[in-house]
């Protein structure tokens, strides 16, 4: 086993952020390989149950990144996703998530520079917190429940 | 492909300019049923918008915008794009055409090129990069930007050595030094020239010193520089010494509004509110403080919320505006500049900036001059397509329109209406000939999986060297073997390649595969083309799943092979998890009903009535009043001059005469139910007895063209002298020669009455034409008056300045005063014995003698703004928003200006903004346009990544309801729970993570399948 290294589940919005990662790539902007996109139509589909899972499954963090304020493809959803967010995030603090793990950004489809200063930010970050420890123990213990919101 | 010469009519059509204005006059055209060849003269689409950083008044990212445009037109199975050529000659007449097209070589094979990128990583060669307007190096081999359609390189020959390193390490063996010209004959029905706008190059402004100093750019490098994907990744720097200017100046009119040394008389109607934009952006790039200030002459925000972001940048942003003229701009030592103006009151001053951006004007591209030369079109004197304001989109020569920025500087917006508007009337006298040249995808029927376990296979991308030379493909391949329900696996050179497309079809049916996982570049570019296959091998195009391991993985870890070894597997382990969830998703076909409702009987009505009816659709148009006509019936006459009242009376007769149109005279809507393609609305009217009848119309679309009506002022004594009119009563005053004109000795016209005011924070755009045009009109039956305008801002946009120039040189007089002080207009009592014998008197302060003059008019007539017609009931019986002006909100403020944000539902004249009748007309013809896209089909088909509710968890909470940002979901009382059309929902999936019952599921990203996809990361590798 090499050293521990940072695992960060990303949710990405299809129009705006995913296109700046694309962009990275066409750019060749080399950025540490730490994290791994779920591509979502907006981040307004992204449901906090999506955030609890990854850290239940054992993410180090989880990033949720969409359009600007204004330039969502669906006109608010990723308002929606500011204000779930903004209460969620204060949630996971008082269940013992560390500030940090969990982190929101907004990255249009051009800004491949952004992207990359936010991706490193967001691994660096998760980094210094090291391994999540809250949610992956409880996790086994929790893991009929878990099956039923499965299957639910 | 040369065809033989027809002279038969033809449903093909061809649009000439690929920018953003010939994209949505194909885009239009091929969804109504005809075959479209796009030409462009560069290796690319997107036009002068793909250089854009933002757009205005939004802010909204232009790359992100245009590009879902961009990548339709590139995949649209009837329209074809011939990129790197121009069009010869023309012969024929309208209905058959016969287009000459020269191809110029591009060097690089279109259908063999991947775009993996391969030969520019090894070129030696370095050159001029002219999307970034210099400030760039490319390779001599190059694609035009990344996001470029068609999506393949070209070689720039000026500057390729010929060594051959390309051409060896291509894998796909798509270059050809040898490629050479080639002609082609096209048989085209009509033709659209969009050709856009250059930008004016200001060396020839000697005291500019453009070109003399890099500190000074032109907007449109400005442009590139902000750009995350320009030469400084959005950094914002000055070119000389790259450091970060903390004072820029923005100079306006830079090739515009100069006759004397640019020879553009006209105004570019664009650089005001982009210089606005700059300043805004510019300010958000840097952490420090940011000094801007801009160098005008008037501030032309004359569009919808255009005002509005002029005042947030003064007041919120602090962006100096400064009313002046420019002497000379001295070059310093230390790279910064030197501008030495002349302020109004004839104060010369001077100021250091870092930086200068020179707003530079439009002007028509020289190939598009050539082209139109070749064509036989008039020009203006400005070498712009010449055309009517009664027929704003016809050049001189039959079958021949025109549209965007060739036919006079505009906006993006603007430019897409009259794009829309071209493709609606280049196809009138093709209605019969509609779906005649199209192409329709044979498929063969989709198979029924259901019941059968998944069977996946996996196909691992090498994308030449591209992923294979960082990444252990062969690895990730067997890797993929151990996953559960895979069942096949291979590794190809290009996945993408047509022959292994081929290959795919046929593993696909002999192994009975029934899921397809790619892994390979990203599903943003090239989903559509996997998914295609997959339909032609019989399966549904959802049955599918990309992970993305080039863009995403090899192409940003290319120092960390091993790394990005076992994240590719890691995306594919993803990949094949959700695949085992993923289900077809059948799409239902629905019939539309092929009529247009329209709502409004002026101008923009009866025209969207009389152009649905001429596309060979029944139109209903509805008017509340008991004449046509609306706000036309006052207007004397077009800005260029045109008689309206002509005009007008053959258009009513016109739609009275057509037979596919129905007039509902005092009628009015009063209940809306339907979804795109199939709408029922019930009107009522009123009869001369008072009685009411109902009518229900069945409509596959509606336009709603509900008009505006003038401000009737309170200020400035109208009311209390009858020689204070406003403008319209001018208009009706002077076609009845009218004494109070014709005997005036002093007429004043007092702008932005009502307009621009707290009340009403918007430019009512026609006034400041109007009244130059009153002005104008007056002097010359009246020689001897004395004419004075007061104005805020002459705001005469583009050819319109021709006005403002020619009322000067009749001696018309313009004082200009602030609006915290306006002209004071009072009543001196005249002899009590005879009636109307009071005298006006006028108070202003004069902006250079900056003292109070009085006048004592005559005649004052008053710009009163234009306000949208009151129709709160029937808005809300066709739920469509209104803004805080009262005028209706169209789907996006840039790239779909005449739609609403529901589907089936378009607006068009006054009631959206006011604006000038050749606008109301070219916007009326555009709605149209975009309804043909729906009743010109017999059916459309709807379903696929939409929210569906589970009725038994629905607990009719109403949370989706108000989250929708759409409003679709509604609760069907008879059934007791939400209902989501399908048709109508746009699948952006918040209902469905808002729910709190877990009821809504948005199908191909369901909870299940997104939760697969984390659980699957987490699994051990």
């Amino acid at each position: 086993m090499t050293a521990w290294e940072p695992r960060i589940t990303a949710f990405l919005c299809n129009w705006c952020t995913y296109g700046a990662a694309d962009l990275a790539g066409v750019s060749r902007l080399e950025h540490p390989p730490n994290i791994r996109i779920i591509k979502l139509p907006c981040t307004g589909r992204v449901s906090p149950a999506f955030i609890l899972s990854a850290f239940c499954q054992g993410a180090d963090g989880v990033w949720v990144s969409g359009c600007h304020p204004g330039d969502c493809h669906y006109i608010e959803g990723n308002f929606y996703a500011r204000r779930k967010f903004a209460l969620f995030k204060n949630l996971l603090e008082h269940m013992g998530i560390e500030p940090g793990r969990l982190q929101f950004s907004w990255i249009s489809s051009a800004e491949a520079t952004k992207f990359v200063e936010v991706a490193t930010t967001v691994i660096e970050t998760v980094r210094n917190l090291g391994p999540s420890q809250q949610f992956v123990k409880k996790a086994m213990n929790l893991e009929p429940e878990y099956e039923f919101r499965k299957t639910g | 492909m040369n065809l033989q010469k027809t002279t038969e009519k033809t449903g093909s059509v061809m649009v000439v300019g690929a920018g953003v204005a010939g994209i949505q006059a194909s885009l239009d055209m091929a969804n109504a049923g005809y075959f479209v060849h796009l030409v462009d003269n560069s290796t690319s689409v997107g036009g002068l918008m793909a250089q854009l950083d933002k757009t205005f008044p939004t802010n909204d990212c232009a790359m992100c915008v245009i590009s879902p445009f961009l990548v339709e037109v590139g995949r649209h199975l009837n329209i074809n794009i011939i990129s790197n050529s121009e069009v010869e000659s023309l012969e024929g007449q309208a209905g058959a055409f016969h287009a000459t097209v020269r191809n110029d070589p591009r060097y690089i094979d279109i259908e063999k090129c991947t775009a993996c990128g391969q030969c520019r990583q090894i070129c030696p060669v370095t050159a001029i990069n002219e999307f970034d307007c210099g400030l760039d190096l490319r390779k001599a081999i190059y694609i035009k930007y990344p996001q470029a359609v068609p999506l393949a390189y070209a070689i720039d020959r000026s500057a390729c050595i010929g060594c051959g390193l390309c051409e060896k390490a291509c894998l796909a063996e798509a270059i050809s030094y040898a490629d050479t010209p080639r002609r082609t004959v096209l048989n085209v029905g009509a033709v659209i020239l969009s050709m856009g706008s250059s930008v004016y190059d200001p060396s020839g402004l000697d005291t500019l010193a453009y070109g003399r100093h890099p500190n000074i750019v032109t907007s449109l490098e400005f442009e590139r520089i902000l750009s995350a994907s320009g030469p400084y990744k959005g950094h914002l720097m000055r070119p000389y010494d790259r450091e970060i200017p903390e004072k820029i100046a923005w100079l306006q009119c830079v090739g515009s509004r100069d006759i004397n040394r640019a020879g553009h008389g006209y105004c570019s109607s664009v650089c005001c509110m982009y210089a606005i934009k700059q300043t805004m952006i510019a300010k958000e790039h840097v952490s420090t403080p940011l000094d801007a200030a801009v160098f005008y002459m008037d501030m032309r925000t004359y569009g919808k919320d255009f005002d509005k972001y002029y005042t947030r940048a003064k007041d919120e942003k602090h962006v100096r505006f400064i009313r002046s003229r420019i002497h000379t701009i001295e070059p310093l030592k230390n790279g910064d500049l030197n501008i030495r103006y002349v302020l109004e009151s004839g104060d010369v001053q001077e100021e250091t900036f870092n930086m200068v951006v020179l707003s530079a004007g439009l002007s028509p591209p020289p190939s598009a001059i050539a082209l139109a030369g070749r064509l036989g079109i008039d020009l203006n004197a400005y070498h712009y397509a010449q055309t009517a304001d009664i027929r704003p989109v016809n050049t001189s020569r039959e079958g021949i329109y025109v549209c965007g920025a060739f036919q006079g500087p505009k906006d993006i917006p603007q430019s897409v209406m009259e794009a829309s508007a071209a493709a609606a009337s280049a196809t009138e006298t093709l209605a019969d000939v509609r779906w005649t040249q199209t192409k329709v995808r044979e498929l063969p029927a989709e198979v029924d999986f259901s019941g059968q376990k998944p069977r996946i296979g996996v196909f691992v991308c090498n994308c030449g060297i591209n992923i294979g030379g960082v990444a252990d493909v062969p690895a990730i391949r067997e890797y993929a073997r151990s996953l559960p329900h895979v069942i096949h696996v291979e590794d190809n050179l290009f996945t993408c390649s047509q022959d292994t497309q081929e290959k795919i079809k046929q593993v696909l049916v002999e192994k009975g595969i029934n899921r397809v996982v790619v892994a390979s570049c990203s599903p943003r570019t090239h989903e559509p083309l996997f998914q295609e296959t997959l339909r032609e091998a019989g399966l549904n195009k959802y049955l599918f799943e990309m992970a993305n391991i080039r863009d995403q993985n090899t192409w940003v870890h290319m120092a960390s092979p091993a790394k990005a070894t076992a994240k590719a597997k890691d995306l594919v382990r993803m990949a094949v998890a959700k695949a085992a969830y993923i289900e077809p998703l059948p799409q239902v076909m629905l019939d539309v009903t092929n009529s247009v409702l329209v709502v409004g009987g002026g101008v923009a009505g009866m025209e969207a009535a009389l152009g649905v009816a001429r596309q060979g659709y029944q139109a209903w148009l509805v008017e509340r009043g008991h004449q046509l006509g609306g706000m036309a019936r006052q207007l004397r006459s077009t800005w260029q001059g045109e008689p309206v009242a002509p005009y007008l009376s053959d258009l009513i007769d016109a739609v009275h005469r057509h037979e596919h149109i129905q007039i509902f005279m005092e009628t009015q809507v009063v209940h809306v139910t339907g979804t795109i393609g199939n709408f029922t609305t019930t009107l009522v009217t009123q009869d001369d007895e008072g009685k009411e009848k109902s009518t229900v119309i069945p409509h596959g679309a509606a336009i709603l063209a509900t008009g505006g009506h003038e401000y009737a002022p309170t200020e400035y004594q109208y009311g209390a002298h009858p020689s204070v009119m406003t403008h319209l009563e001018f208009d009706v005053a002077a076609t009845k020669q009218d004494n109070r004109l014709l005997s005036a000795k002093l007429a004043v016209f007092i702008q932005c009455v009502g307009s621009r005011s707290a009340e009403r924070p918007y430019c009512s755009r026609v006034c400041c034409t109007h009244s130059l045009k009153s002005a104008l009109w007056l002097k010359t039956i009246n020689p001897d008056v004395q004419i004075f305008i007061l104005y805020r801002d002459i705001r005469a946009y583009g050819f319109r300045e021709s006005l403002y120039q020619k009322a000067r040189e009749a001696g018309v007089q313009f004082i200009r005063f602030e609006s915290e002080n306006p002209p004071v207009v009072s009543l001196t009592p005249g002899d009590p014995s005879e009636p109307n014998s009071s005298r006006l008197s006028l108070t202003v302060t004069d902006h250079i003698l900056q003292r109070p003059i009085i006048l004592n008019p005559d005649l004052v007539v008053l710009a009163s703004a234009i306000l949208p017609n009151e129709n709160k009931k029937l808005f809300e019986a066709f739920k469509v928003p209104a803004n805080a002006d009262g005028f209706l909100v169209e789907a996006h403020a840039k790239l779909r200006p005449v739609d609403f944000a529901s589907e089936g539902l378009f607006l068009a004249g006054l009631a959206h903004y006011p604006k000038t009748i050749d606008e109301s007309i070219a916007q009326a013809k555009a709605a149209v346009s975009r309804t043909m896209n729906i009743v010109s089909k017999t059916a459309i088909m709807v379903g696929s990544v939409i929210a569906v509710v589970n009725p038994e968890r629905c607990a009719v909470c109403l949370t989706c309801v108000r989250t929708c940002p759409y409003g679709i979901p509604r609760i069907d009382p008879e059934k007791g729970h939400a209902v989501i059309a399908a048709v109508e929902c746009h699948g952006c999936g918040v209902c469905a993570s808002e729910c709190p019952g877990k009821a809504i599921a948005l199908k191909h990203f369901t909870d299940e399948q997104i939760n697969a996809k984390t659980d699957a990361l987490f699994q051990a590798a």
